[in-house]
């Protein structure tokens, strides 16, 4: 029997810069090889939201893709507070965790309102925070990835950071926190693609997700999946990564 | 003043020969002690200088630009040595004058780099600008690929005569916009091409409606085979071979033509122009090949996610040994994210090599589509020559980042002739 799990992807056409795809590609990819059988569809502007989704991933963009989302993520809005309340798995990078925050105000002044999924606020700043980073997280272990981007952004009370900075920047030049967490919600600066080497937060917004849906998580790996390979490459882009420069 | 600062520039440019260093420390010599020495030199061509910018496919265009103006018996000054920043064409400038500071050319035409080419036109307005694209290419250097296109838009405003643009391109194209006392013309692809070249904003087939073809083009290229091509010349049609390889490298072709013939106006001859461009060489790097104990060996520059795309497309992977390498130092960018917006599924018969500092993202990214890879050896001596003993008399064929290529030809011409860029 087919164990579908429907991954979203969130405006793909103007939010998915720096490998963002690489991060539906990893959850599709190792669905897959557990057992499932990953359903993706591209959620664009205009487009019916599916009523069925059991994780949803969002990236980053230029400028002009977050002018051109706006209306439409506003209207979305109140079911994607709804779904994240209700603990359905989400995946926000860079542009997108901006946007799932309560407000981005530009380095010009322009406010753009956020959904406030999350209880962050972002400052744009005159420069770019950009290079590799390494940071570390109680659930995920190291967190390994690179950022670009000029928003600082801040955390507020109702909102936890993914992780701490070891190196790098994160959320912002002011403090160490880097990303954001509320439930099943994971938010983060960090592209690399994120996922392909940080497979543990993969595997976190797998397991809710299934549990979710199926009540409980029994991954069957596949007879040619080789998770163990997969393991060991994982972890040596990891340790390699780990010793650039910023 | 002047002699003197020429004659100290190309003694510095003689001991830095000798010493193998770069090409750009007799520039730099040059604009510090004559900082006028560049406008000066260049503002004495009859025909001016001739700008080729973007973010691909800088130094093949520029090479073609230049053998097609020398077919039409033009004496043509360009940087040849790929050192594309101000100081680079000091440098390049102080190998051909002479002592007064003459110049024996009728045009120069210059490959520069995006953010280095604003600093330029602000010291010397370009007669003719071509802009060939903006992809997603060293983003950590730039911030964002929309602020690429204003720097190109900057290079366009400060041209004197006539700006060609690509069609196909919406952020190219739309610099025409920004344009009032400027002829603007364009080079385009046949609709039937259009799928072969993704751009940024239409990957994954969420095909973006900004692509502006309604505006007619000087040249079209209509077909790409193995070793020949279609163009439309202003409406009529040409088959021509072609020693270059590589859709994208042919589309280029469409871009120096395009640009020849704005240059050379009704001087222009058509017959010599393909002539010309039949026997244009890659440059080094750009599917160049070479030979290695008896069997072909390709070198293939990828440098950004359509870069990486379109060399995938191009060279069928059928019948090759294929190596990967990939480097993240400064001159490559240090974000790797880009190689997950590259789709490797033609390379499912496996890849038999990959190498280089960020050998276990590539494999890594691999896995994820189901490639099979033979060995990782990051070091790229070691894979190279393991690489080669284990190809036999297979074709081989080396996708590489920058730096990587370079490694890889330093190895190379302990074993064969090849040209070794520092």
């Amino acid at each position: 029997m087919s164990r579908d799990i429907h991954i979203v992807q969130l405006y793909p056409r103007d939010m998915n810069i720096y490998g963002d795809w690489g991060n539906v590609l990893v959850l599709k990819q190792r669905l897959k090889w557990q057992g499932y059988n990953p359903v993706v569809t591209e959620y664009n502007p205009g487009d019916g939201f599916p009523s069925d989704a059991d994780l949803i991933v969002g990236g980053g963009g230029q400028d002009s893709g977050q002018v051109v989302i706006q209306q439409d993520l506003q209207a979305l809005a109140p079911s994607l507070r709804a779904m994240a309340d209700d603990g359905l798995p989400m995946l926000v990078i860079c542009g997108l965790y901006q946007l799932f925050g309560r407000f981005f105000k530009t380095h010009d002044g322009v406010l753009i309102p956020g959904i406030g999924v999350l209880d962050i606020e972002t400052h744009g700043g005159p420069e770019r925070l950009i290079g590799n980073v390494l940071s570390v997280s109680e659930e995920f272990g190291e967190i390994h990835g690179y950022e670009n981007h000029s928003g600082q952004t801040f955390l507020g009370p109702d909102a936890n950071p993914l992780a701490r900075v070891r190196k790098g920047e994160g959320n912002n030049s002011k403090d160490d926190t880097e990303g954001a967490r509320y439930k099943n919600v994971v938010a983060s600066y960090l592209h690399g693609s994120l996922l392909p080497k940080n497979p543990a937060i993969a595997d976190f917004l797998i397991e809710q997700a299934v549990t979710r849906r199926y009540g409980s998580y029994e991954p069957v790996p596949v007879a040619d999946a080789d998770l163990a390979e997969l393991a060991r490459l994982s972890e040596l882009a990891r340790s390699h990564a780990a010793n650039r420069p910023r | 003043m002047s002699s003197f600062s020429i004659l100290v520039g190309k003694l510095v440019r003689g001991a830095s020969r000798l010493r193998g260093g770069g090409s750009a420390l007799p520039g730099l010599v040059v604009e510090k002690i004559d900082p006028d020495f560049i406008r000066r030199t260049l503002s004495t061509l009859p025909l001016g200088v001739a700008v080729v910018s973007g973010t691909n496919g800088k130094t093949t265009t520029t090479k073609m630009v230049v053998e097609l103006l020398e077919g039409q018996g033009l004496k043509v000054f360009t940087n040849r040595t790929g050192s594309n920043f101000t100081r680079g064409v000091a440098a390049a400038l102080l190998g051909e004058v002479n002592l007064r500071g003459r110049l024996d050319a009728d045009i120069a035409v210059l490959e520069l780099d995006e953010a280095h080419a604003v600093h330029f036109v602000k010291l010397i307005r370009p007669r003719y600008a071509l802009l060939l694209n903006v992809l997603r290419d060293q983003l950590d250097r730039f911030g964002e690929i929309d602020k690429t296109t204003r720097l190109l838009e900057q290079i366009a405003q400060a041209t004197t005569d006539t700006v060609v643009l690509n069609r196909e391109d919406p952020r190219v194209a739309s610099i025409a916009d920004s344009l009032s006392s400027q002829k603007v013309t364009y080079f385009g692809l046949d609709a039937s091409l259009r799928s072969t070249f993704p751009n940024d904003d239409e990957m994954r087939g969420s095909r973006s409606e900004a692509i502006a073809a309604a505006q007619p083009a000087d040249v079209v290229l209509t077909r790409v085979a193995e070793t020949e091509a279609d163009f439309l010349v202003d409406g009529s049609p040409t088959t021509t071979g072609l020693k270059l390889r590589g859709v994208y490298n042919v589309f280029n072709a469409a871009a120096a033509l395009t640009f020849a013939r704005q240059i050379l106006g009704t001087r222009a001859d058509r017959t010599k122009l393909f002539e010309s461009l039949a026997n244009v060489e890659p440059a080094f790097g750009r599917g160049e090949s070479l030979t290695v104990n008896g069997a072909p060996l390709e070198l293939v520059l990828v440098k950004n996610p359509s870069g990486f795309r379109l060399g995938l497309k191009s060279f069928a992977a059928h019948g090759y040994a294929t190596m990967i390498a990939i480097n993240d130092n400064y001159a490559d960018g240090r974000d790797m994210s880009w190689l997950w917006d590259v789709d490797f599924e033609t390379l499912s018969g496996g890849v038999d090599m990959v190498t280089g500092v960020r050998a276990y993202d590539m494999a890594l990214r691999l896995r994820y589509d189901d490639v099979p890879v033979r060995e990782v050896v990051p070091d790229i001596p070691d894979a190279l020559a393991k690489f080669i003993s284990g190809a036999g008399t297979q074709p081989m064929r080396i996708f590489c980042t920058y730096t990587a290529m370079l490694a890889v030809r330093r190895e190379l011409s302990k074993i064969t002739k090849v040209e070794v860029v520092s």
